[in-house]
């Protein structure tokens, strides 16, 4: 079996032994429900698309994922398992890559128990399903830019509150990087090329840019270019830090 | 085989293993010794590949651990300090994901399970998880895990820290069951057990190595070699006579025993023994001391702290 198969395996099974994976399900049905049917206004806004379904993805993915990945090294490296890990015939990377999408199954698994929504909306009107299935890959897409982050902070600690805190601040510049909010303290003192860069690693951007239902070479590169780049940073981190 | 040369590590300005070589061949089950911080984990880090040397170099079975690590982890088999395992596997889980990892499968994997479940009696926890057993429980766990590819290169740090006297028999008499052409390194604070199950003792302090030798010759170190103590029912007046004998350096006394010292090794155990005889003294006993492990250690690694 391929190492990276085996710790995906563990790392997967491990998630549903201790309650993680059921709260996170349990907890993401409920508020996308709560966010789609009481602030995205479903009903009233008389149209049968899930537009307010997917809206408020990145605002629940902003805390959800966080804290999904928080345990993914911390915990590693508090209870002294990287040890063990580290001195079993697995690289790092296969860690790493067998961690990430064992969390990263989980969030899939999230996005398609919310099929009832899609079922009902189809039996309310006639939505593009061409657009939903793309705002449902590009929500996933952006769901493992998040957990790439979180991942990658929590190489950076040992402690699980620090890497949560750290990964909500760094993920809450990636989704705001297009708004005025960021941009204007940048306006003014960096060139403008630099500030089209910072506005261009917005994931709200993309993920709206996908969610119209264009799923763009562009768009799904940059968020398997970003996960890649996080992962990586965090296979560093954790090389340097695995013994202390 | 493995061939440890000038390894040295440092974190900062603390130097926690210095220039320490040693090789290590097939058959011989080391007892790695020192006091706590002397570098016997960091060292067993290093051999299997979790921490980078400073400088100096680590080859096991002619694999060098900078090139080759995996080679290297494939044929160890680690128990790092403390038994760390995943809490919230069962061990039968766990023992099933250490047993993939090392790329067990089908007929061979559930054989070697077996074997293993029942060589360190696990059989009662198999389905709970590892964070509800005792320590004693838990230190089988990361021991059986260490076991279970049957490496040819085993490293334990610490395997009978935490259990009680049954199971550190039970552990010893794995560790001298083991086939003869293997390489063992245990690492503990338990003097006794060297002398148990080892047939090579290396004592480190501070980082630097004190001794190498087999557990007999570090017991020939002791000044208790070849000394005889003797019980007494009734303390005689005349016991300093015992210091006139030939090769006695000097006696020792407590309470209604008398330690009487060897020189230069000789054995004096005849001479003393005729001695009471001809004194007419009455003992409740008398006996040969073979050297004392922990004088010895205490010796040696006091000299290591001063240098």
């Amino acid at each position: 079996m391929n190492m990276t198969h085996i710790i995906f395996k563990r790392e997967f099974s491990s998630f549903f032994s201790t309650p993680v994976a059921y709260v996170f399900i349990a907890i993401f049905l409920i508020m996308s429900g709560v966010f789609t049917f009481y602030m995205g206004n479903f009903y009233e806004r008389g149209q049968a698309d899930l537009l307010p379904f997917f809206n408020f993805h990145p605002w629940l993915y902003l805390f959800l994922v966080p804290a999904m990945a928080m345990r993914t090294w911390s915990e590693e490296r508090k209870s002294g398992t990287i040890e063990l890990l580290m001195t079993l015939p697995i690289t790092t990377a296969q860690a790493m890559v067998g961690k990430f999408l064992a969390a990263w199954s989980i969030l899939g698994l999230s996005l398609i128990l919310t099929f009832p929504l899609w079922i009902m909306v189809n039996y309310l009107g006639a939505p593009d399903n061409g657009v939903i299935f793309a705002a449902y890959i590009g929500s996933w897409l952006m769901a493992g830019a998040f957990l790439s982050i979180g991942i990658c902070m929590s190489a950076l600690s040992k402690s699980q509150v620090v890497a949560f805190i750290l990964a909500v601040v760094v993920c809450f510049l990636f989704v705001l990087s297009g708004t005025a909010l960021v941009l204007d303290v940048f306006k003014g003192w960096v060139p403008g090329i630099l500030l089209d860069t910072i506005a261009s690693l917005s994931f709200l951007q993309h993920f709206e840019a996908i969610s119209k239902g264009v799923i763009a070479l562009k768009d799904v590169g940059y968020f398997v270019i970003l996960i890649a780049a996080w992962l990586y940073a965090g296979l560093v981190i954790i090389e340097q830090k695995k013994a202390q | 085989m493995i061939v440890i040369n000038q390894l040295t590590k440092s974190f900062g300005e603390f130097v926690a293993v210095n220039n320490l070589s040693f090789d290590v061949k097939p058959g011989d089950v080391v007892g790695f010794l020192g006091p706590n911080g002397a570098g016997k984990s960091t060292t067993m880090k290093m051999i299997t590949g979790f921490l980078q040397a400073t400088s100096g170099t680590v080859k096991v079975c002619d694999y060098d651990i900078e090139e080759n690590p995996q080679a290297i982890k494939e044929l160890i088999g680690y128990l790092p300090e403390g038994a760390p395992a995943y809490g919230d596997m069962t061990v039968a889980q766990f023992l099933d994901f250490i047993a993939d990892v090392r790329g067990l499968t089908g007929a061979v994997k559930s054989a070697r399970l077996k074997a293993v479940v029942s060589a360190i009696e696990l059989e009662s926890v198999l389905y709970r998880p590892i964070d509800d057993l005792s320590k004693g429980f838990k230190r089988r766990v990361g021991l059986a895990q260490a076991i279970i590819h049957d490496p040819k290169v085993l490293i334990l740090d610490e395997p009978t820290d935490g259990l009680d006297p049954n199971q550190k028999h039970q552990v010893r008499r794995l560790i001298q069951n083991l086939s003869k052409d293997k390489i063992v390194i245990i690492s503990t604070h338990i003097l006794e057990e060297v002398t148990a199950v080892c047939n090579r003792a290396i004592i480190i302090s501070d980082g630097v190595k004190l001794f190498d030798g087999t557990p007999k010759t570090l017991l020939g170190k002791s000044r208790y070699h070849h000394a005889v103590t003797v019980e007494f029912a009734q303390m005689p007046d005349s016991v300093e006579s015992l210091v006139g004998l030939a090769e006695v350096s000097g006696i020792e006394q407590h309470d209604n025993q008398v330690t009487v010292f060897s020189d230069n090794n000789s054995i004096i155990f005849n001479d003393v023994f005729n001695h009471i005889k001809n004194q007419q003294w009455q003992v409740n006993g008398i006996y040969a001391e073979k050297g004392r492990m922990d004088d010895v250690f205490r010796e040696l690694t006091a000299m290591g702290a001063h240098r």
